[in-house]
């Protein structure tokens, strides 16, 4: 069995035991549940084989609410460790467990929390604001989904079996090396990022495709709604980056594997490369998550002011700047590497000119807003929250683009204040914004205002109470990833953190209890028009929730906001042309592959193998199965079209 | 009060002047855009009947180039500061002064701090002395894996890497006794590798070079050797003697470390 024996489970260790405890028996109920309600045929047929990008952008934001909940437990154990661990106190983790702790917060709720959570408002809305059937590649959609799925459940299966990274959440060389990291942990970290950043590039690829290739008729580029604008440039950096990121940790794991020195101390090896290297992809990834935000932000305010959103080229061309010079910044995340002052100094200038196109969105939204009719929903709530908070995130960021400033701020907590600001302020504002906004579309019936409104405000007001304690904390001298101090000043700061993300904690509540008491109450919140919001873009003239095939008829489209312009026009589009049309059937491809993925990595951080080189023939023998199959496709009937066609109008009147 | 905004030196004082003015300089358009945010989400709230309504109203050249030229005049200017600072507080340059630099080398281990005194002859392990008012050139590696080298009330932090050296220049303006710290995750025994900085007047520094010199215990390769074993709890030590080229050996050194290490390189 390789490395693996019974001393993996951590039977002495209360805190791990418990938490796996939880898990497993977590899976056991839920796996008793679907049994005996009988519900696996649905699960299989409807979810898990199911190839529809609408389907397939529900279950990334389900992972990703999922795993906000384990990102925030480990976020939630860090400070009350530090709320306590003053002076001479060890408080109650040790260091073992605290830096496994911060290592998998960063790293869950970066690539499994607010990727998942864009990714899937991407895959969901943009077909449908396109005006088209499906993504380019569906079953490769599937496909991504399941293997960001393998990634997220692997780096959760180490918390049962073995440990998790201890390095940060990039692991860092030397550091992260088979010298100072003996471990399985930066395996699990290793090869859970290489499977989910598979997952993530085939799916870039997929909506870069989409958008290119795939529009409704007459929906030249300049026609675009602005998120799928942003979807594109976020995509197009996503292709882009995620090879990075990729052979990077290749690169590590060669070092960690076959003995290479790509990054090691010694043989020739340097630390410094893997640096470079690591935040060439990891800056372009800030991007990746915040350009959708911003993309949302436009819509949801463009709908409820019930104005176009102003200044649409000046948004595009801000975009796609930010897309191209999220490469020209990387270095800032190492001015205190002694680049030299020229280096430093170029940077420092790159990244202060990315600030510009960021500063016009931001005006552009306010001008959205001026003169416009603002409706205060929920999506309005959290996108105003974003407008307050991100600027101050971005005045700090900023902030730390000046290399002087960035010398004595590096690597403390006002840096984790600053990030958090931004990827909480910007990234989770502008999921749960496009959550609330789209969740009607997506189910057909509308969230709960006054739970939506508490869980805002818990967030919010959470927010502020944790993180601006950091920011002072990071000018007293207060370095990031500490697990106890010595200076007992420090600690009030730190209970007032941790009070914040105890509102934090309530925002969340917040979230579930609005999601159950609107399922439970589904029928009086029933949206029958497909339009709940009064919407602009496409995604509103088709049912909700759409059918598989989206749109009865493929809408065309003269102008920006075609479907507001069509409804002021008071002009009904063409009824459905009598023909039968073809959807891509179910596929199991992604699922299986993702079986075949997390047993592969299981089995090479465990160095099993056998197991390993069995599972990978296994892999590659159904992706030819798979791959020679013939192509099914579902009809849809001609009649089924129309009477649907049919019904949607009258619901419309 | 201590910390990055209660400098003792002039690099931190100059680094708290541009932290101060860049946050200034930024304040001018971040202040505005809040209140404009707020003014006009509650101006133009639908219930508000009184308030102008344009749904069409998308495109105002005007606008437009203001909305592009604000930003990029804070950029320009943010930027001077950028360049400007980069230059004159590069970490590596040397500090302008009367009084000529004292050079201290600096190794970080698993999770101590070493710091060797090449002119003095002298280390210590876990704790400072510099004299206040003469420029101290720092120059730095690490024995294992990277840390960053910081005393927040004297400015600039910089990476200690292991085979490389990195160069900080400092000043501590008076006496006084200031925290330091390594402020890049290092593993397990990352938080305690704190130590006291002890800037003293030069008459005190050169006394407490001469007691140093005659009490304590040599650093050799062997007792180097002991000293790097990873350790969580670091204690203060003090070197009366230090092998010649030690910091040249250690830098030559490809990890790991052995006890004993190669005599010359």
């Amino acid at each position: 069995m390789g490395r693996l024996s019974w001393a993996a489970i951590p039977i002495h260790q209360p805190l791990p035991m418990a938490a796996s405890l939880f898990i497993i028996v977590g899976f056991l109920v839920l796996f008793a549940l679907v049994s005996w309600k009988g519900w696996w045929p649905y699960l299989w047929r409807e979810w898990l084989t199911s190839v529809d990008h609408k389907r397939i952008g529900v279950m990334y934001i389900l992972l990703a609410l999922v795993l906000l909940l384990r990102g925030f437990i480990d976020a939630l154990m860090m400070r009350s460790q530090l709320a306590v661990a003053a002076g001479g106190a060890a408080g109650y983790l040790a260091p073992e467990h605290y830096d496994q702790m911060f290592s998998a917060h960063g790293t869950i709720m970066i690539l499994f929390m607010a990727m998942p959570f864009m990714v899937g408002l991407m895959n969901f809305v943009v077909p449908l604001q396109l005006g088209v059937r499906d993504v380019a590649f569906p079953t490769l959609n599937a496909a991504s989904f399941w293997l960001t799925a393998a990634g997220a459940l692997l780096v959760n299966i180490s918390l049962v079996v073995g440990e998790f990274a201890r390095t940060g959440w990039l692991p860092y060389p030397p550091l992260s090396e088979l010298q100072f990291s003996p471990g399985v942990g930066v395996d699990y970290y290793l090869w859970a990022l290489e499977i989910s950043g598979l997952g993530s590039l085939l799916a870039g690829i997929n909506l870069v495709t989409t958008i290119l290739k795939l529009r409704a008729p007459g929906m030249d580029y300049m026609r675009m709604p602005v998120f799928c604008w942003t979807a594109l440039a976020s995509n197009l950096l996503i292709v882009a980056a995620f090879p990075l990121l990729t052979a990077t940790l290749a690169m590590l794991l060669l070092d960690r594997y076959v003995g290479m020195h790509f990054f090691t101390n010694d043989g020739g090896g340097n630390a410094m490369l893997f640096f470079n290297l690591i935040w060439a992809w990891g800056h372009p990834e800030v991007y990746i998550l915040i350009l959708p935000a911003f993309g949302v932000f436009s819509e949801v305010f463009a709908t409820f002011a019930g104005k176009q959103v102003f200044g649409y080229r000046s948004m595009v061309m801000a975009t796609m700047a930010i897309c191209l010079l999220s490469f020209m910044v990387w270095l800032h995340h190492f001015f205190t590497m002694g680049a030299g002052a020229d280096v430093n100094g170029f940077f420092s200038i790159m990244t202060i000119i990315i600030a510009v196109p960021t500063g016009v969105k931001i005006f552009n939204w306010l001008f959205t807003l001026y003169q416009g009719r603002l409706r205060f929903e929920v999506p309005v709530l959290w996108a105003l929250g974003f407008m307050v908070t991100f600027v101050i995130g971005g005045m700090s960021g900023v902030l730390m683009a000046v290399p002087p400033a960035d010398f004595v701020l590096h690597n403390s907590v006002f840096l984790v204040a600053h990030f958090h600001n931004v990827i909480i302020g910007g990234v989770l504002f502008g999921g749960m914004a496009g959550y609330n906004y789209w969740f009607p579309k997506a189910f057909g019936f509308t969230l709960d205002r006054r739970w939506g409104v508490v869980s805002f405000w818990c967030w919010l007001v959470g927010f502020y109470v944790a993180f601006m304690p950091l920011y002072a904390l990071g000018l007293l001298g207060m370095t990031r990833r500490m697990q106890h101090y010595a200076d007992r000043s420090w600690q009030p700061y730190l209970i007032v953190a941790e009070a914040g993300a105890l509102i934090i904690l309530c925002g969340i509540v917040a979230t579930i209890v609005q999601l159950v008491v609107s399922v439970r109450s589904r029928d009086q919140r029933r949206d029958l028009t497909g339009d709940p919001w009064n919407g602009r873009t496409l995604e509103w003239s088709t049912a909700s929730p759409p059918p598989p095939f989206n749109f009865a008829v493929l809408p065309s489209v003269d102008s920006l906001d075609a479907f507001w312009r069509r409804k002021q026009a008071s002009a009904p589009h063409p009824p459905a042309a009598r023909v039968d049309i073809e959807v891509p059937s179910n596929s199991a491809c992604g699922f299986v592959t993702a079986v075949f993925a997390v047993v592969a990595g299981f089995a090479l951080v465990w160095h099993i193998w056998w197991l390993a080189i069995g599972d990978m023939t296994g892999g590659v023998l159904a992706m030819f199965i798979f791959g020679w199959t013939e192509r099914r496709k579902t009809t849809i009937a001609a009649e089924e079209l129309v009477a649907f066609d049919v019904r949607q109008r009258t619901a419309v009147t | 009060m201590s910390g990055v905004l209660d400098p003792q030196g002039p690099v931190a004082a100059a680094e708290r002047l541009i932290l101060i003015d860049a946050t200034g300089i930024m304040l001018v358009i971040v202040i505005p855009v809040i209140v404009m945010t707020l003014a006009f989400a509650w101006r133009y709230r639908a219930s508000n009947e009184r308030a102008v309504y344009r749904p069409d109203w998308a495109y105002s050249g005007q606008l437009e180039l203001i909305v592009w030229a604000i930003p990029t005049m804070i950029a320009l200017l943010l930027g001077s500061v950028g360049w400007i600072g980069s230059q004159a507080l590069d970490p590596a340059r040397a500090l302008i002064s009367a009084v000529p630099p004292l050079h201290i080398q600096v190794v970080a281990l698993d999770w101590q701090w070493l710091f060797i005194y090449p002119d003095a002859q002298v280390a210590t392990a876990n704790e400072l002395y510099i004299p206040a008012g003469v420029p101290v050139q720092f120059e730095m590696t690490s024995a294992t894996v990277m840390n960053a080298f910081f005393i927040p009330q004297l400015g600039s932090q910089v990476y200690t890497m292991p085979g490389m050296t990195t160069h900080l220049n400092l000043l501590a303006d008076r006496p006084g006794e200031f925290p330091g710290l390594s402020a890049h995750f290092s593993g397990d025994g990352f938080s305690n590798m704190r130590f006291v900085v002890h800037a003293v007047s030069v008459a005190d520094y050169a006394a407490w070079v001469a007691t140093t010199r005659s009490a304590a215990s040599p650093l050799d390769p062997a007792s180097f050797g002991e000293l790097s074993r990873a350790e969580q709890h670091p204690r203060i030590r003090v070197f009366g003697a230090v092998a010649p080229l030690l910091f040249r050996q250690i830098l030559a050194l490809s990890a790991p470390i052995p006890a004993v290490l190669p005599t010359a390189p």
